[in-house]
């Protein structure tokens, strides 16, 4: 499958190139060609991912991808990886679990290690709310066939030691939701992996390259991008741009139904493996793993104000760490070593949007929030079909721009809360 | 944490205000008599600038009133708070 220039990572290559023989680049830094049969905007997870299943099922190869920065830059490389598919409603629950299974052999099918973890995902509940409301999260994920299972205290403490339990806990645990095949993944990894393997099939990865402008005909139909490396011409434009995709859609002419939030992360410096697993506490915006370089990894809440700042407040994440310090009291004297934040898009019903707009050959996904991550590869694959064939996905058709309009939304604000 | 000066009360720190969104969206006169696509603008469509950004605050741990304020959403940097109908 990796045809053309691209090396084929195997044991066999490894040992070759340890006694000498450099490794060539991932994939190809071209110039923009005059036209494409497709442009996507964004050279995130979703982006690349769409690209790729273009190249791949769809033999749709003459694609560019254009970013305003570098590729991986934006979200992707700055969440938390926290991958899931335990949602409540049916229509979340197909998109997130046609990304977990894609999830599951995505190292294989790009001969790129992305290091996905299923490690479980533990959601604690702190009140009779949390409680409530995961068990019915439990009940509905058995109904569609999803695993989830709900904990006692004493068993979640078992399933992650280091959590406290004590009854006179700031924040008690009263129990948690458990997907065992939930985990992480390595971010960066999958960027790139998606990256070398649309380059391969022929894709054009074009970074440095900010699209300023939507051109459209006398119809309104799309007809290309103006960008800061000259005009690009394509029938076919998917906005892939999550937190500036209301800013894309503005050239266009379209307002969103979107709002974009500064959401923050932190590292803390590296210790010996201590977090088996990921813990997520939505009640308190306490989101916790281990990467395997020791650091624990910590998701914060988001501002309170729209804002394109990428740098988020920072009693935001001290409400965090009193959190974690709370839950983990081993954790407390940790120092952290860094924090960023990103900027994400929400949807008032907190579901993504993928699909048609009401502008001809303009295609958005978008909308995907504090959450997006753990849906890259089934976000790539529908918006993919969505694209090459000029109908929405099954998968992607629930998630319709359109649904504002008809009042048919996705509630998983009221389902999850918060950030997910 | 920004640095906020209600128009009452002068200069407070973020975390006395409640954010209420973008400003100037009025509710439709009579809901019955427009079509879902206007009541799905005024519900949900929103400008979500990069640039100067038109929004309302209350400041719930104060004088307790909403105001409204002009601010840069890449900057965070607050241009003026005025109060309504001023
Ligand atoms: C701190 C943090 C923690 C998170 N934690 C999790 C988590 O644990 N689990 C989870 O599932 N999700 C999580 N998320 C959400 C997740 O990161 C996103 O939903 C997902 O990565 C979005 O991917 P994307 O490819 O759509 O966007 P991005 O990776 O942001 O890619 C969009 C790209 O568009 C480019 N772009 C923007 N404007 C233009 C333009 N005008 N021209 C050209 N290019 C442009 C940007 O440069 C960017 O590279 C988190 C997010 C953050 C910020
Ligand atoms: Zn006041």
């Amino acid at each position: 499958m990796m045809a053309g220039s691209i090396q084929t990572f195997s044991f066999k290559q490894l040992l070759r190139r340890a006694f000498g023989g450099a490794w060539t680049p991932q994939w190809r830094d071209p110039e923009p060609q005059a036209g494409y049969d497709v442009v996507i905007v964004g050279a995130g997870g979703h982006g690349l991912a769409t690209a790729y299943y273009l190249a791949a099922e769809f033999g749709i190869r003459n694609v560019a991808v254009l970013d305003k920065g570098w590729l991986g830059g934006g979200n992707t490389g700055r969440n938390t990886t926290i991958i899931r598919s335990n949602y409540l409603w049916d229509e979340s629950a197909a998109i997130y679990e046609h990304a977990l299974k894609l999830w599951e052999t995505l190292s294989q099918t790009l001969n790129y290690n992305v290091m996905y973890s299923p490690r479980g995902v533990m959601m604690l509940a702190h009140s009779v709310h949390d409680t409530q409301v995961f068990k019915r999260h439990v009940h509905a994920n058995r109904l569609q066939g999803i695993d989830n299972e709900w904990l006692t205290p004493t068993q979640a403490q078992a399933f992650c030691p280091p959590l406290y339990i004590g009854s006179d806990a700031r924040y008690p645990v009263m129990g948690a939701a458990l997907q065992r095949r939930g985990g992480i993944a390595r971010h960066d990894a999958v960027a790139w992996g998606y990256a070398r393997a649309a380059s391969a099939l022929g894709v054009d990865i074009i970074q440095n390259c900010e699209v300023i402008g939507i051109d459209r005909d006398a119809d309104g139909a799309v007809t290309g991008v103006q960008t800061t490396r000259g005009p690009i011409a394509a029938s076919r434009v998917g906005v892939v741009a999550a937190g500036h995709t209301s800013v894309l859609m503005n050239m266009a002419g379209l307002r969103m139904p979107l709002e974009s939030f500064p959401l923050q992360a932190l590292v803390s410096e590296p210790i010996k493996p201590a977090m088996p697993c990921v813990v997520m506490s939505n009640t308190v915006h306490a989101y916790i793993s281990q990467s395997d370089k020791g650091e624990l990894v910590i998701g914060a809440g988001t501002d309170v104000y729209p804002s394109y700042s990428q740098a988020g407040g920072l009693h935001i994440a001290e409400h965090t760490l009193d959190a974690i310090c709370e839950l983990f009291p081993t954790f407390r004297r940790l120092r952290m070593l860094r924090n960023w934040g990103g900027i994400v898009d929400t949807t008032p019903d907190r579901s993504p949007i993928i699909g048609l707009t009401p502008v001809p050959g303009l295609f958005v996904n978008c909308g995907w929030g504090t959450g997006g991550f753990k849906a890259t590869p089934g976000s790539g694959h529908v918006f993919a079909a969505t694209i090459a064939t000029g109908i929405p996905h099954p998968i992607a058709e629930p998630f319709s721009l359109d649904r504002f309009r008809t009042g048919r939304l996705i509630d998983e604000a009221a389902a999850a809360a918060v950030s997910h | 944490m920004l640095l906020i000066p209600c128009p009452w009360c002068g200069p407070r720190p973020e975390n006395e205000f409640h954010h209420a969104g973008q400003a100037h969206i009025a509710r439709p006169e009579d809901p019955a008599a427009v079509d879902d696509a206007t009541w799905a603008e005024y519900l949900y469509l929103r400008t979500n600038p990069k640039g100067a950004h038109a929004e309302r605050w209350r400041h719930s741990h104060g004088c307790g009133r909403f105001f409204n304020s002009v601010r840069d959403t890449v900057t965070d940097r607050i241009a003026s708070t005025t109060r309504p109908n001023a």
